[in-house]
């Protein structure tokens, strides 16, 4: 089930967009593979892209947080990125913060939060 | 008026891969009976943790979705359905902070906070059936 979910380098930040299904095999190798790339990397910021989910229960964002808790213990700050209006809206309800993990409204903004500036292209 | 069901869907939660399917079954009726963004996540988000509770602690069981209508609105009614050990301690369950390993403690306490209506019947050594409702918003 690893390098189901891409991970992608980007200076010296990882990014990684969660656009299917989390199942349980799926969720592990997903956090295993970040891990290994923190290691291979030497990442210091970490993305999570969920702009592509429409729903996010309980069990989704406890992988998320989770994986933000275990890239810290290697010194790696999380940003979740990309939540739905719907999906937070519904988080909250239930009652569940995503403790631990910083977010940010797009990648842009998560990228920002990083520290890491991406250079703008100019308009020709 | 009398709630009449206008359509009814029987769905087995046996693998992990039954919540995905029930879950996907259910947004489809969301999506055709209009129900907003945020209604339509709310019961897919509350439909995904009471199908995980049937699989994770009922050791499996079965969905049934009924489409309903009270003759002025639209809802979705899913009662879910195991015959495992049932809950022996409600309160603790529904006050949120009982934990287990693969879910939060939040599945009964969130869902019942995602729906209109909440309905928990469970017997010990018999299993639990837990019934929610969602209307659609004007």
């Amino acid at each position: 089930m690893s390098g189901q979910i891409p991970i992608l380098t980007i200076g010296s930040t990882l990014l990684t967009t969660v656009h299917i299904e989390l199942r349980d095999a799926v969720a592990e190798a997903f956090q295993g593979d970040v891990l290994l790339a923190i290691e291979k990397t030497g990442a210091t910021g970490l993305v999570i892209d969920i702009s592509g989910l429409d729903m996010v229960d309980s069990y989704v964002a406890r992988i998320v947080a989770e994986t933000g808790r275990m890239a810290k213990l290697m010194g790696t700050e999380t940003v979740l990125v990309g939540m739905r209006p719907e999906v937070a809206a519904t988080l909250v309800r239930m009652g569940y913060t995503m403790e631990g993990v910083r977010t940010a409204l797009n990648l842009d903004s998560g990228l920002e939060l990083l520290g890491h500036v991406v250079p703008k292209r100019k308009a020709r | 008026m009398a709630e009449e069901i206008l359509a009814n869907h029987a769905m087995k939660l046996e693998t992990e891969d039954d919540i995905i399917a029930v879950r996907r079954r259910v947004k489809e009726i969301a999506e055709q009976r209009k129900f907003d963004t945020f209604a339509i996540a709310a019961i897919t988000t509350a439909t995904s943790e009471l199908a995980r509770n049937v699989i994770v602690h009922g050791r499996g069981g079965s969905a049934s979705i009924d489409e309903i209508s009270d003759g002025l609105r639209n809802g979705i009614r899913i009662a879910f359905v195991d015959h495992g050990p049932g809950i022996a301690d409600v309160t603790r369950v529904m006050s949120g902070g009982y934990s287990t390993a693969r879910s939060m403690g939040l599945g009964l306490s969130g869902s019942k906070r995602l729906v209109d209506a909440f309905e928990l019947d469970t017997k010990a050594g018999q299993g639990t059936r837990v019934t929610v409702t969602k209307w659609k918003r004007f």
